[in-house]
């Protein structure tokens, strides 16, 4: 699925990147732990988390990871928004819940990666 | 090519960290090493990093780039680690609770460091600091 399906599944909100939309992802990771995050390398994939400091977008930089999803309606600040512009990753918001928003992911097709 | 790289790690700043682990993850794409390597260069020096800020106050990073391996050496002048063994078990962190609601502190940096990396060397005194050397071969 692409970013653009992401958004959609989630009824989401683009905050940035909205260049990068039709962008292919693959797998997602959800979680508001970033050393869990990096600890699991993918391909192209999503980020969810609940957290929101501009450490969630480095996380997402070193993994190579195309766009990140703050669930429960969380709005990131300018700083986070400016470094998620500056590395050309997507961010968007859902008013869903983390266990949700996982959920309808993993309902249409998107997966976990290569689970350790 | 033979690089050297050298970045302060400023320790009163959280949202920083990670400014030198991504400066060096760009370098080494614009250098065109394989992305697995620019990869897990970059994860292991940016848990180094988030470790020097959480319990060093910062420090500094020094990256050689060779064709056959990269090296980064991140020194600090913290309080050491007193049980290095028990350090690199998943799950031990003596992080203040204030640095896990900011996603770290879980105990996972040392073990992903070795995990990312194909040599890694922990030189500790305490009260002196530590020299935390890592190394990524390009196979």
């Amino acid at each position: 699925m692409t970013i653009a399906d992401v958004r959609r599944i989630l009824e989401a909100e683009i905050i940035c990147g909205s260049d990068h939309v039709e962008t292919e992802v693959h797998n997602a990771c959800g979680s508001d732990m970033m050393s869990d995050v990096l600890a699991f390398v993918k391909d192209q994939s999503v980020l969810l988390t609940g957290l929101v400091n501009p450490q969630v977008v480095r996380t997402a930089e070193m993994m190579d990871m195309v766009c990140i999803v703050f669930v429960r309606g969380k709005e990131p600040g300018a700083e986070i928004v400016e470094l998620a512009q500056e590395r050309d990753i997507v961010l968007m918001k859902t008013p869903l819940r983390m266990f949700t928003a996982c959920g309808l992911l993993y309902d249409s097709g998107l997966r976990g990666g290569n689970e350790a | 090519m033979n690089l050297r790289l050298h970045y302060e790690v400023p320790g009163d700043d959280f949202t920083r960290a990670g400014e030198a682990s991504g400066a060096v993850k760009k370098k080494l794409k614009q250098l065109g090493f394989h992305p697995d390597v620019v990869r897990r260069m970059a994860i292991a020096m940016y848990e180094g990093e988030i470790n020097m800020v959480i319990h060093a106050g910062g420090g500094e990073a020094e990256v050689d780039i060779l064709p056959d391996r990269v090296t980064a050496v991140l020194t600090d002048h913290g309080p050491g680690i007193p049980d290095v063994e028990q350090a690199m078990q998943e799950g031990w962190s003596t992080a203040p609770d204030n640095v896990r609601t900011l996603g770290f502190g879980a105990g996972m940096g040392l073990p992903n460091i070795k995990k990312y990396t194909d040599e890694m060397r922990i030189e500790t005194e305490p009260g002196r600091g530590t020299v935390m050397t890592m190394t990524v071969l390009v196979k």
